[in-house]
């Protein structure tokens, strides 16, 4: 009977482990096409075969020193300068605001907080020619500074996974603080803050990504200053259908070298995903 | 309010007084700095009032008369083009000096309200506070001000006033035949929605469609992603998978990777001439290649199949948190019940998970509702079709609205486009919202 049992354990743990495999060979097909792709020697989008002919490292030095028509390593440090720009500003922005709708209360707050619901509902790309003509009078179109403030400007409304960490945090310690003379301000920073490192790591993690997947934005915003292009636009322009034939492989070489530190971090994140997601609704 | 206008006409003349000039109260009760910045305000908004504000808002009610000319210049013997109104330009610096006019008629009903508090202070011959004590207030009492001062701004810039602008924008022609600034663009009123609604066969028929589409695609999309989530992450959480946290990863990787790289990948590979095509025919399966992005049905499935790739390892991440979070004590008391594996997880985890995941499930499917990526880095919306206005066969609202705004500058329509999609997603998150119940219950765990 024992035996019996320890069998069909073992039949289902082969049958799921397969599963698993095939799956997960499924799914990580599109990345393996994107690496054999970036090291293919023959150029072009289609190839009437599968493997390519031959593999050379050429589409990867060539992204970085062929730099007439694409300046990729310009559009990187690019990148790179407003993504931490945006990080710091968008973190420092929305702990500001949920530590406010977390500890303080005042007359306003239920309705700042409605109007800040309400607002996130609105489709982002309905006010983008609005904020480039905007960007337009005050002088800073096709700037990275503009890029920076369009990608910051909203940290108020994405309080809410923040505020909901904050909550979780026993009043009793502002209490105690307060007693001992601390104002506000001090709690903020002694008190709140040093608790909540995951919640500071995700938000500044996901600031800090938002930059290098953004093509909407740096379209609408820089038009055809090429030179200010962040990756995810230069990298989008690479494969329209003037360049696509030329500069495909370089696409993917360009596209494995913004993936890998994006897929780090997001590993990085996969632990506080889950808390982010499920965290309200446990609580509730 | 009642006791402010109370206080304020027992006020002395400068209280009164600083109705005009501002901070005068401030001023005479020895807060010298916080009355010249009042007085300093008021100042700077009367400049920029009369020097730039009313030279667009005296035109808001027709958005400029002039339009654009070419005279002929005859010592040159050119046509020279006389700048007229910029209709857009007077729209947008309106909407901005009528948030300038709030923001100053707070900060004047503010200056009145210390001005008094200051008067009936002396009265009662307290100590009138230090700008020092001000100052050291922000930083506890009134320390929300302090910290929403930055965010706050920064939204109104860049969310707030951008989104009046658009809405204003649905009530005007502003369209590919009214570009500022060689032509003016007036108000139409409710034309755009009566187009939408009745007026217009070709945008009602597309708008409809498109609506119907939006809708089977979010449901489609949420629970495909749903159910197969949710297998994946039992999957690998059975007692018998090893190296856990290895799959979890490896599912992960893919969609780390950013969209437009992954998802233009595959949309080439999908082509007549790309890899999935010519895998299937070096297979012998097929002969010649398949429409996967120009048959309207085919093109459908495909978006709906690609989505899962993008989706499934997001649910898989979230129902494994919940997997590991159900109470130990239901499956040990539905033990001595004497029920079987089937049995416990029909009773005890399924109900736990949908419950747990319900209102992330309508984020979801408020998100695939505005799911632009997919949709439009694989197909663009097409296959394109002649009986729509301008968008194709797999169109959103939302890729339909990017297309109207960015292709064809149709402004107009592409905004009452976004206010009805604000109105679907608005009444389907306030549902969640109403009905969680997290809102109500903050102060519960502090």
């Amino acid at each position: 009977m024992k035996k019996h049992t320890n069998m069909r354990k073992l039949r289902t743990s082969i049958c799921l482990h397969t599963l698993l495999t095939v799956l997960s060979i499924l799914w990580m097909l599109p990345v393996f096409w994107l690496l054999i792709s970036s090291f293919r020697k023959e150029p072009g989008a289609y190839t009437p075969y599968l493997w390519p002919k031959a593999f050379t490292f050429d589409n990867y030095t060539r992204l970085f020193t062929d730099t007439r028509l694409f300046n990729f390593p310009r559009w990187f440090m690019n990148t790179l300068f407003v993504a931490i720009c945006c990080c710091v500003i968008t973190t420092i922005l929305t702990l500001m605001v949920a530590y406010v709708y977390s500890r303080l209360r005042f007359k306003s707050r239920k309705a700042i907080m409605n109007i800040c619901l309400i607002l996130g509902m609105f489709p982002g790309f309905m006010s983008m020619i609005a904020i480039y003509h905007f960007m337009k009078a005050i002088g800073l179109d096709q700037t990275l500074l503009a890029l920076i403030l369009v990608y910051s400007g909203g940290a108020a409304l994405n309080y809410y996974i923040a505020k909901g960490f904050f909550d979780t945090i026993p009043k009793s310690l502002d209490e105690a603080a307060t007693l001992d003379g601390a104002s506000r301000h001090t709690i903020f920073w002694k008190i709140i803050l040093p608790n909540s490192k995951p919640i500071v790591v995700n938000t500044a993690i996901n600031a800090f990504i938002a930059p290098w997947v953004d093509f909407i934005f740096v379209s609408v915003i820089m038009k055809d200053n090429y030179n200010n292009y962040t990756v995810a636009k230069g990298l989008y322009t690479m494969v329209d259908k003037a360049n696509i034939y030329q500069y495909y492989t370089v696409f993917c070489a360009g596209s494995v070298v913004v993936a890998i530190p994006i897929v780090l971090l997001f590993i990085r994140l996969q632990k506080y995903y889950v808390a982010g997601v499920t965290g309200g609704a446990t609580k509730g | 309010m009642k006791r402010f206008w109370k206080e304020f006409a027992q006020g002395d003349i400068w209280v009164k007084g600083s109705c005009l000039i501002m901070g005068l109260g401030c001023i005479k009760r020895g807060q010298i700095v916080k009355g010249l910045m009042y007085l300093a305000a008021e100042v700077l908004y009367f400049l920029f009032f009369f020097g730039f504000g009313w030279k667009y808002l005296s035109h808001l009610l027709t958005l400029g008369e002039n339009a654009q000319l070419k005279v002929w210049n005859e010592d040159l013997q050119i046509y020279q083009r006389v700048p007229g109104d910029n209709s857009m330009l007077i729209l947008l610096f309106s909407v901005l000096t009528v948030a300038v006019t709030v923001i100053f008629i707070c900060l004047w009903v503010i200056n009145l309200k210390s001005a008094s508090h200051l008067y009936q202070l002396e009265k009662a011959g307290k100590e009138i506070p230090s700008l020092q004590q001000d100052a050291s207030s922000l930083l506890n009492d009134r320390f929300h001000i302090t910290l929403l001062s930055a965010p706050m701004t920064t939204l109104i810039l860049f969310t707030v006033l951008p989104i009046i602008f658009m809405i204003l924008i649905a009530f005007t022609n502003f369209d590919a035949n009214h570009q500022p600034p060689g032509n003016l663009f007036t108000w139409t009123g409710m034309q755009n929605v009566t187009d939408i609604f009745l007026g217009n066969e070709t945008k009602t028929r597309t708008f409809m469609g498109i609506l119907g589409w939006t809708i089977v695609w979010a449901i489609f999309a949420t629970f495909t992603n749903y159910i197969f989530g949710m297998i994946l992450a039992i999957i690998i959480n059975n007692k018998l998978v090893r190296l856990k946290k290895m799959w979890r990863t490896w599912f992960m990787i893919p969609i780390a990777i950013p969209q437009f790289v992954s998802l233009l990948l595959i949309s080439r590979a999908l082509e007549p001439s790309g890899a999935i095509n010519v895998a299937l025919m070096k297979l012998g399966w097929i002969k010649t290649p398949l429409p996967f992005l120009t048959d309207v049905t085919l093109s459908r499935i495909v978006v709906i199949v690609i989505n899962m790739w993008i989706g499934i390892p997001y649910t898989m991440m979230t129902f494994s948190g919940v997997l590991m979070n159900v109470p130990e004590e239901l499956y040990e008391s539905a033990s001595i019940d004497g029920a079987g594996p089937i049995r416990r997880f029909m009773s005890i985890t399924l109900p736990y998970m949908v419950f747990v995941t319900a209102p992330a499930t309508i984020t979801t499917f408020v998100g695939n509702i505005n799911n632009f990526n997919v949709i439009y880095l694989l197909t663009a919306g097409g296959p394109a079709s002649l009986d729509y206005y301008q968008a194709g066969k797999t169109d959103l609202l939302v890729t339909w609205l990017y297309k109207l705004t960015v292709d064809q500058h149709d402004y107009a329509l592409a905004s009452t486009i976004g206010i009805f999609i604000f109105m679907i997603v608005s009444v389907c998150s306030l549902t969640v919202y109403n009905r969680t119940g997290a809102v109500k219950k903050e102060d519960m765990f502090q």
